[in-house]
């Protein structure tokens, strides 16, 4: 790989859910290999444990499923992050297990997806299990979606039998709340498909799944309009020469576009400011955008701290203490009505109280249930809540940065649930 | 909005800076791990863009096994110096001396697992709550189910069945007294975003991570550097090679790899054509197929 070209590469992080039998680990195993990503030790000792274990042939699973735990069960617990990369860019997976009792990992690895890959066994076509990923993906806005259809080989890398699950998914996606969806035909066993175009499936013109992932329109799924930066850590060096004065608010920007010179607003307190400096790290710039991490200066001395957040005037997220979300439960006690938890939300932090269970989503039907509302461990609701302190936000729809909350457990500390802000 | 997106490397750097930044937020009395290695300069390099133009708001800290790589030591006090940060070195030798831990005896004898002791011991007598460390989940497939921010209950250990869940970029550092993290800024770097972003920064690197001419012990499919704390017997092949150190650690179980490799941009080279890990050179995780889970578990790095 040239200098030029690794000095010029997109990272797209991508997620993937599944069991143990629908060539999940396959396919990544095959784009991690055809990819030369995978080592000859790691190939080696996964060959040596698969023998052991009288397994025939290579069983990819194993290079990454790391724990202990789930090698002794065979199968994915936690999510694991596997890394390749092309000549075009570098890829993140979120590898997740699928069932049921894994949601909540699911929409752990979702949470930072640009693009979710569904898998579909060509044999059975859409299941529920499809559709529940495909939930889980529309739930956390990701905003791609790739089908695919895999174990061609085993339906005769029949056309119709594609075209049908094409329609089958599409009636069932128009449902949801999916921007971009791909269909591609595949068999990750034989490799079609995946990264070399398929000689089996000539009626199909589209591109391999690895093209998609190279060539997927990303930059313009990130928030440009909104400018808000959430203040993070206040720069303040005092003894350095030629900084002495200097006091610079850090943070992410976590959408939108701010550049020098501009007017700003500080949530919670209301002032108004212009920007004096951008620095991105040592160096001034003029303007700083998602997702670069940043300080900046004002013209005007204003008291601000962590958890406070910048924005332009003539556009502000909604301040409240009346919270409306969707929510997804980690925890293995119940959540009740009434309890108190720790709000995270960006950089800010403040006590809330659970008000209202809404609706409980049956994740085996999508439907909704408002009568059985009793929420335990991986399940998806819709909840209502109250908060100490106002909280600056937007929805998560617009904004997944400042849409997002989790709740923390104040006698344990555990991170209990994660939530999807919905509008007022 | 086109030009609107920012390149891998720098995304990844933004990342990292985010979680050091968190660090200096969330703990009350942070450190950073420093080894010498590749790892912990580069995230020493970023403690000092998070935190520009202040001083890095926290101290470094030197776990010495005692068996170093001279030129380590000699880059360790330079870069320490430039950076204008605090450093402190504990070592593996008092905790034996104190009769913490037992020196392993034998021609495997290594003091890489003590080093566990010797951290805990520090990070428990300087009353760190949160340690920064250069472990990327690419490393090793117990490290790619790591968190960024990884809980240690009171007794440095990490349990991996429970680990909080993270999402988004929200990092839950809430803790009880004597309970710890250990924070993992590069988690999601690979060993050649680490080597291109070093080409891409300029970050000068100790001379040993390029090739040299050294004398090599060949044992169990590993080449070693030969060293005083090495026990080389008459089945070992003993000879002299151009080679350079993927990793470094403590020098008795830190593999090197036969290389000419001068500059970085040779090294990019090299790794791009590699096809074996950087671990696959250390001989500590050579021990069981969970080796690394398992010294995890007791608080190892």
């Amino acid at each position: 790989m040239t200098k030029k070209a690794y000095l010029d590469m997109e990272l797209l992080r991508f997620t993937t859910a599944g069991s143990v039998d629908d060539g999940k680990s396959t396919l990544i195993g095959r784009l991690l290999y055809d990819s030369k990503s995978i080592f000859e030790d790691q190939l080696d000792a996964v060959k040596k444990t698969s023998e052991r274990k009288g397994y025939e042939g290579v069983d990819l699973a194993l290079l990454t499923d790391g724990l202990r735990s789930e090698r002794e069960q065979g199968i994915t617990i936690d999510v694991a992050y596997r890394y390749f990369a092309t000549p075009k860019r570098k890829f993140i997976i979120a590898d997740t297990p699928g069932h049921v009792q894994y949601t909540r990992n699911m929409v752990t690895g979702a949470s930072t997806a640009n693009l979710a890959l569904i898998l579909i066994d060509a044999r059975n076509g859409v299941v529920e299990q499809s559709k529940r990923h495909s939930f889980i993906a529309s739930l956390l806005k990701i905003p791609h979606l790739v089908v695919c259809i895999n174990k061609m080989d085993l339906v005769d890398w029949k056309e119709d039998v594609f075209e049908d699950i094409v329609d089958d998914f599409k009636g069932f996606a128009a449902k949801m709340d999916i921007k971009d969806v791909q269909y591609v035909p595949m068999s990750a066993l034989k490799g079609d498909n995946v990264v070399e175009k398929s000689e089996n499936m000539k009626w199909y013109n589209g591109p391999t799944l690895l093209h998609l992932l190279e060539h997927i329109h990303i930059a313009s799924d990130r928030n440009h309009l909104d400018a808000r930066m959430p203040v993070q850590y206040v720069v303040r060096p005092q003894k350095v020469k030629g900084y002495e004065d200097y006091r610079g608010f850090a943070g992410r920007i976590a959408s939108g576009i701010f550049r020098k010179h501009e007017e700003v607003t500080i949530l919670p307190s209301g002032f108004q400011s212009r920007i004096k400096t951008i620095y991105e790290h040592e160096k001034e710039v003029e303007e700083a955008f998602t997702p670069m991490s940043v300080a900046i200066e004002l013209d005007d001395d204003i008291d601000i701290s962590r958890g406070d957040m910048i924005v332009k005037p003539n556009n502000q997220p909604e301040v409240s203490q009346d919270i409306d979300a969707m929510m997804c439960w980690f925890y293995d006690k119940p959540l009740v009505v009434g309890n108190k938890y720790i709000l995270r939300h960006t950089t800010n932090e403040v006590r809330s109280m659970v008000k209202e269970i809404v609706y409980k989503i049956d994740i085996e039907t999508l439907h909704r249930n408002e009568i059985e509302k009793e929420i335990k461990m991986n399940d998806i609701f819709r909840l209502k809540l109250r908060t100490t302190k106002p909280l600056f936000f937007d929805s998560y729809k617009k904004n997944r940065s400042t849409g997002s909350v989790v709740l923390v457990d104040e006698a344990t500390n555990n991170t209990v649930a994660a939530g999807m802000l919905r509008d007022k | 909005m086109e030009k609107y997106y920012i390149t891998h490397l720098r995304e990844l750097e933004s990342e990292a800076i985010y979680v050091l930044r968190e660090v200096a937020s969330q703990f009350e009395n942070p450190v950073l791990l420093f080894s010498g290695g590749k790892d912990s300069i580069v995230l020493g390099w970023l403690s000092n863009k998070a935190f520009f133009p202040s001083k890095i708001p926290y101290p470094l800290m030197h776990v010495d096994t005692g068996h170093n790589f001279e030129e380590t030591i000699t880059y360790r006090d330079d870069f320490v110096k430039q950076l204008g940060a605090k450093l402190i070195v504990t070592s593996v030798q008092d905790s034996i001396d104190k009769g913490r831990v037992t020196e392993e005896t034998g021609k495997y004898a290594s003091r890489n697992a003590l080093q566990s002791t010797t951290l805990l011991d520090a990070i428990g007598e300087n009353k760190f709550d949160g340690a920064i460390g250069g472990a990327r989940r690419d490393e090793e497939k117990a490290r790619a189910k790591e968190r960024f921010f990884s809980h240690r209950d009171e007794f440095g250990q990490w349990d991996p069945k429970n680990q909080r869940p993270e999402l988004w970029n929200i990092f839950n550092g809430r803790k009880h007294m004597g309970e710890h993290f250990r924070v993992f800024p590069l988690s999601n770097w690979t060993e050649m975003d680490v080597w291109q972003y070093i080409a891409l920064e300029n970050i000068p690197l100790p001379s040993i991570y390029f090739g040299h001419p050294r004398e090599v012990v060949h044992r169990d499919g590993v080449m070693l550097a030969n060293s005083p704390y090495l026990q080389v017997d008459c089945e070992d092949k003993v000879e002299e090679l151009v080679v350079r150190c993927r990793t470094i650690g403590d020098m008795t179980c830190t593999g090197v790899v036969k290389s000419e490799a001068t500059t970085v941009e040779d090294i990019i080279q090299e790794v791009a054509s590699t096809r074996i890990t950087e671990r696959g050179g250390r001989f500590d995780d050579k021990r069981s197929e969970t080796a690394m889970e398992d010294r995890k578990i007791n608080g190892y790095f």
